[in-house]
């Protein structure tokens, strides 16, 4: 396990959850990435698309008025 | 006679097992476009319940309204991706893709033209349409679904354009279009048998109560319904900002930074040459600030009040003009002076005292 760091502040929905899923397909299961961001909507749209991928979100909130998640990644993938 | 009958018995095998093979049916995949509304929710659902494995596209072109100066401008925010809200309730993957760069073609030379404002409705559906055929292809799905219903939309959503967007999508009949389908002839995924033609749909018209009818039965209670689609580019404020771009540049071009400014704060071109971007609130000079070393700015130091973006070659009687303006958006607006930091985006800075403009003097048609 490897804990990644994906800094897409300043960039608005959906572009935090875009960068989020184009990183994750190159991570390995169990991998973890923290995510930081500015739009508050990707304290919604992260979780949300973890939720379809099973993705395990391990922590999210705010931190000196920035946000961020940080997932781990699914063992398989749920659909297959 | 042992080799004989092993070899026998390895060609019944092999017979059984391509019998077996030849009735079990193969698991169909459809790729739906979901834009977060209740028209492609229906549509995927309806092929999903035909047993057919399913999953959504959501393009970002970066004229997606998804709440994007909500979230700016509310930082309590929290408002959800309707595509993503779907999927999750349609219990579908969802690949969401940035088609920003290749999509810059279709808005600037739209071969069908425009509809409202600089909507590129069926160069935009067809590219739309063409990029999941591309998708369907690399990943190996067999046909493509969408919420189009006909005659619901002006341009793109006709009798007569349904064919074009199939063509030049380069989809042809292997686009399914759910809700309408029995009002088309029959594609590809139907004579075939993969969904089943009697399960689908004759929706038409502008009338969305079919859809809403439909809902019901399956049981979906909730759903966005974006008025008027769901893209900026059909907005009237925001591409005659869009326009005002285009013509104090010389060209038709944009980034991505170009089209999400134009969405934040107050624009005003009081001179041909400068333009001021005013933010609204403090979420806005937030936002703004994030673009601080890109731009000329103001910055209101006597009094509270909005970050002021300048876009444009300004003279000192320009930067004067600019910042009496920008005093008027501030607490300091009934003050006899109002100061300011003005600052380049390589460093240097400048102090600066103006009296704020009064109401009259700031002419309507600066506004844009």
């Amino acid at each position: 396990m490897s804990l990644h760091h994906l800094d897409v502040r300043n960039l608005l929905c959906p572009m935090p959850v875009i960068r989020t899923q184009n990183q994750v397909a190159d991570l390995a299961p169990g991998d973890e990435l923290e995510v930081l961001c500015t739009d508050p909507g990707a304290l919604t749209d992260i979780p949300a698309w973890c939720r379809i991928e099973g993705h395990e979100v391990v922590q999210s909130g705010e931190r000196n008025g920035e946000f961020f998640v940080r997932l781990k990644v699914a063992q398989s993938s749920v659909f297959y | 006679m042992r080799h004989v009958n092993a070899t026998l018995f390895a060609v019944l095998v092999n017979k059984d097992w391509r019998h077996i093979m030849e009735k079990t049916p193969k698991l169909r995949k459809a790729v739906a476009l979901i834009s977060g509304g209740l028209d492609s929710m229906l549509a995927a659902r309806v092929v999903k319940d035909q047993g057919v494995h399913v999953e959504g596209l959501n393009f970002f072109t970066g004229f997606c309204v998804e709440g994007h100066t909500h979230a700016i401008r509310n930082r309590k925010g929290g408002k959800r991706n309707n595509a993503l809200w779907v999927a999750e309730q349609l219990g579908i993957r969802l690949h969401i893709i940035d088609v920003i760069e290749e999509y810059k073609d279709v808005v600037i030379n739209p071969r069908h033209g425009y509809g409202a404002n600089l909507n590129p409705c069926l160069d935009c559906k067809s590219f739309m349409v063409g990029k999941a055929r591309e998708w369907m292809e690399h990943n190996g799905f067999d046909f493509i679904v969408t919420g189009e219903v006909v005659g619901q939309r002006p341009m793109s959503q006709r009798r007569d354009t349904f064919p074009v967007i199939a063509r030049e999508s380069g989809a042809n009949d292997r686009l399914l279009r759910p809700l309408c389908a029995k009002l088309q002839p029959p594609t590809l995924p139907e004579r075939k048998g993969w969904v089943d033609r009697e399960g689908l749909y004759r929706f038409s018209g502008r009338s969305r109560k079919p859809q809403i009818r439909l809902a019901e039965t399956l049981k979906i209670d909730e759903f966005s319904q974006p008025a008027g689609g769901c893209c900026f580019l059909t907005d009237a404020s925001y591409t005659a900002k869009m326009k005002d771009m285009w013509q104090a540049r010389g060209e038709r071009s944009y980034d991505l930074d170009d089209i999400m400014l134009l969405k934040v704060g107050r624009h005003l071109r009081p001179v041909a040459h400068f333009k001021m971007i005013i933010a609204r609130d403090e979420g806005e000079t937030n936002y703004l600030l994030g673009y601080r070393n890109r731009f000329h700015h103001l910055v209101m130091t006597s009094h509270g009040g909005p970050l002021t973006l300048l876009e444009g070659q300004l003279s000192d009687d320009d930067l004067s003009l600019a910042a009496k303006i920008a005093a008027r958006f501030g607490q300091g607006r009934d003050a006899a002076e109002v100061s300011f930091l003005a600052v380049t985006p390589d460093g240097p800075e400048k102090r600066l005292s103006v009296a704020p403009l009064k109401p009259n003097q700031i002419s309507d048609t600066w506004y844009l």
